[in-house]
């Protein structure tokens, strides 16, 4: 599973990074949303990789073992984040619709070079 | 500070909001309320900002020394997050609200005017600067930067038109993508010490295993990239001159701040984390940060020198201004970090007084003067003959108007050059004599005296040059009119930065003890630990 996550991971930034620096301005943005889904695998990562095991302990906290536990502060980092990268990007995403209409074209610098 | 007086220590975030919520329930008819009730909600800010100067000062504390901490939701740290008020904060936070009340006083000229929800989003925009001084948490840190970028969004495409909305793309995108490394050193951070609470990481980074040493100075170096692209350190700074260019002059003068604010988080986790008490990790990224400053401000220096508009004068000061700073972090010292912290203030409200004065200053020129800009050769045959044609005349009448933008815009140039008798000076020497008085000079402050010297010399050469071109030159017609409205905040800055070289005395001696609370990260991490629950009403 850590292969199959890092890997996941690894291609999400990879492509986020080759479409962040493409010069059309749709393609930025879904560079930044996929590098956003890279981030927030990677937070998850960060508080080890487990499965079958709750976040949550429940009524006996006496006995309970933490060792059993996942660790339930990157999972509340994670939904914090994925909210926040969803709001920025929504926003973008006017911003890249206002410039479209203001210049003319899909060009991140709104002109189209010699190209 | 008891009783309902510690919950002074919250109020600057939840009062902007407040004000800021209540707005949205007004259309955008009710202007005359609306800039009330924000004027009032900034007033405030700026009154509640000085009592925390005044509890976290010597005579305030009555010999409780040491960080005031607010424990949110009445969890113990590091299981809830703190918010934690010591005189740097203090300090920065009463620069912040003086800056945002003259920008919102500026913006009643009429930007406020030029886009829907002005106030709001500059409210929003102080409670984000606001958080990210207090929190004493890294994630929360985190959530206060997004707050506060979100609202510069707004701000940003405030007036609209396409340079603004061009330069906003940009901008917003370079935002997000830091603020995934940002994510991405949080989580490499706390997978290697387990807390996200600075205090609690400062005690646990000294007991870090070798082994996992090289993946949390990954991490923060990682987020000190992401702080470092916020501060506009070459070579993450091209996007700044042109974004704070395109923004409206109250916007750009309240943006001024925002770059302290990438300094202000490298500084409070620099001593932090990788202080002297910090084992293996100790001292780590200095040299970094000192050939990163050193080369910004170099390129600010350039910049300033080749730069064809006033807006975009100020930009590159703002990152001359940044370079220094972290160049003299690189350095070091408990002096110098007291001197840098006067020059912090006394940049950052001079940065702001120059992007309110621009505005009404290019306004006087006419068209052909703003497009072909200040590179065009001021003393030019004809400015010859136009001076010989005077003599005869009894003198030349200098407007009103002339007299007021030219005083305070010489009064601006003095403050950021670093000419006596201002508080610019002040500040400049302070970081000089502290460089030389550091033992063993070696080559590295020889360079960054050096560089402090010529950029001083860079703004005076380009100011003089554009009050001539813009000011000075006997122009035909009429000048513009100036309303009290925009006179009014340049000068209260600048009176600031007056009060700032009278009292230079007692603000010395207040930021040298911010700087050794600094150095002395113990006293904070027990200011943290020992706040206990229930301790507060």
């Amino acid at each position: 599973m850590e292969l199959l996550l890092s890997l996941a991971i690894g291609v999400l930034t990879a492509s986020g990074l080759w479409l962040l620096f493409r010069p059309r301005t749709f393609q930025v943005i879904l560079g930044l949303s996929l590098l956003s889904y890279a981030v927030n695998l990677f937070i998850v990562a960060a508080g080890r990789l487990r499965s079958d095991a709750p976040p949550i302990i429940g009524k006996d906290t006496a006995s309970a073992d933490p060792a059993l536990y996942a660790d339930p502060l990157p999972q509340a980092l994670v939904l914090t984040a994925i909210v926040i990268s969803f709001a920025t990007t929504a926003l973008l995403l006017v911003v890249l619709l206002a410039s479209r209409g203001l210049t003319g074209t899909d060009h991140v610098d709104g002109e189209d070079g010699e190209a | 500070m008891t009783g309902w007086l510690h919950h002074l220590i919250i109020a600057p975030i939840l009062l902007p909001l407040l004000a800021s919520a209540l707005m949205l329930a007004f259309d955008e008819r009710r202007r005359v309320l609306k800039r009330w009730l924000s004027l009032g909600a900034s007033a405030l800010l700026i009154l509640n900002a000085a009592a925390l100067l005044w509890f976290t000062s010597d005579a305030g504390s009555a010999g409780a020394t040491g960080p005031h901490v607010y424990l949110l939701g009445n969890w113990p740290a590091p299981f809830g997050i703190v918010l934690v008020v010591d005189r740097l904060s203090a300090t920065m936070l009463l620069l912040t609200n003086v800056l945002g009340f003259t920008g919102l006083f500026y913006a009643l000229a009429r930007w406020d005017r030029s886009g829907p929800r002005f106030h709001a989003l500059f409210l929003l925009l102080l409670m984000g600067v606001n958080g990210a001084f207090l929190t004493g948490d890294i994630f929360n840190l985190f959530v206060f930067f997004e707050v506060l970028l979100a609202a510069s969004y707004g701000l940003i495409l405030h007036g609209s038109g396409t340079e603004r909305t061009s330069a906003s793309l940009h901008y917003i995108t370079i935002n997000i993508a830091a603020s995934l490394l940002f994510l991405i050193g949080v989580a490499l951070i706390y997978s290697v010490t387990g807390t996200l609470n600075m205090a609690d990481l400062a005690t646990r980074i000294a007991d870090t295993p070798s082994g996992d040493l090289a993946l949390l100075e990954a991490g923060a170096a990682i987020l000190g990239v992401a702080f470092l692209v916020k501060a506009g350190v070459w070579p993450l700074s091209f996007w700044l001159p042109r974004t704070y260019a395109a923004a409206a002059p109250p916007v750009a003068a309240l943006f001024a701040i925002m770059t302290k604010v990438g300094i202000y988080v490298i500084l409070r986790l620099s001593f932090l984390l990788f202080g002297e008490a910090s084992g293996d990790a100790a001292g780590f990224a200095n040299d970094g940060l000192l050939y990163a400053g050193l080369a910004t401000m170099a390129f600010g220096i350039i910049g300033i020198l080749s730069a064809r508009q006033l807006t975009r004068v100020a930009g590159h000061y703002v990152l001359v201004s940044s370079g220094t700073l972290l160049a003299g972090l690189g350095i070091g010292g408990q002096p110098l970090v007291a001197a840098l912290l006067f020059y912090l203030v006394s940049s950052t409200l001079a940065i702001g007084a120059l992007y309110l004065i621009i505005e009404p200053v290019e306004r006087n020129a006419d068209e052909e003067d703003m497009i072909a800009g200040i590179a065009e050769p001021v003393f030019d045959d004809e400015y010859v003959g136009a001076i010989e044609e005077e003599e005869d005349e009894t003198g030349v009448v200098i407007p009103g108007t002339i007299a007021i933008l030219g005083g305070g815009f010489i009064f601006c140039a003095l403050l950021l050059a670093g000419l006596p008798p201002l508080s610019g000076f002040i500040a400049k020497f302070a970081i000089i004599d502290a460089l030389l008085r550091a033992g063993g000079v070696g080559p590295m402050n020889w360079t960054l005296i050096g560089l402090i010297i010529v950029s001083g010399l860079a703004t005076m050469i380009v100011m003089t040059r554009a009050g001539i071109d813009l000011l000075w030159t006997p122009a035909e017609d009429a000048p513009a009119r100036l309303s009290l409205v925009e006179v009014a905040p340049i000068g209260l800055l600048l009176a600031v930065c007056l009060a700032l070289m009278l009292g230079a005395g007692p603000v010395m001696a207040y930021l040298e003890a911010a700087s050794a609370a600094l150095h002395d990260p113990a006293g904070y991490v027990a200011a943290v630990g020992n706040a206990a629950a229930g301790a507060q009403p």
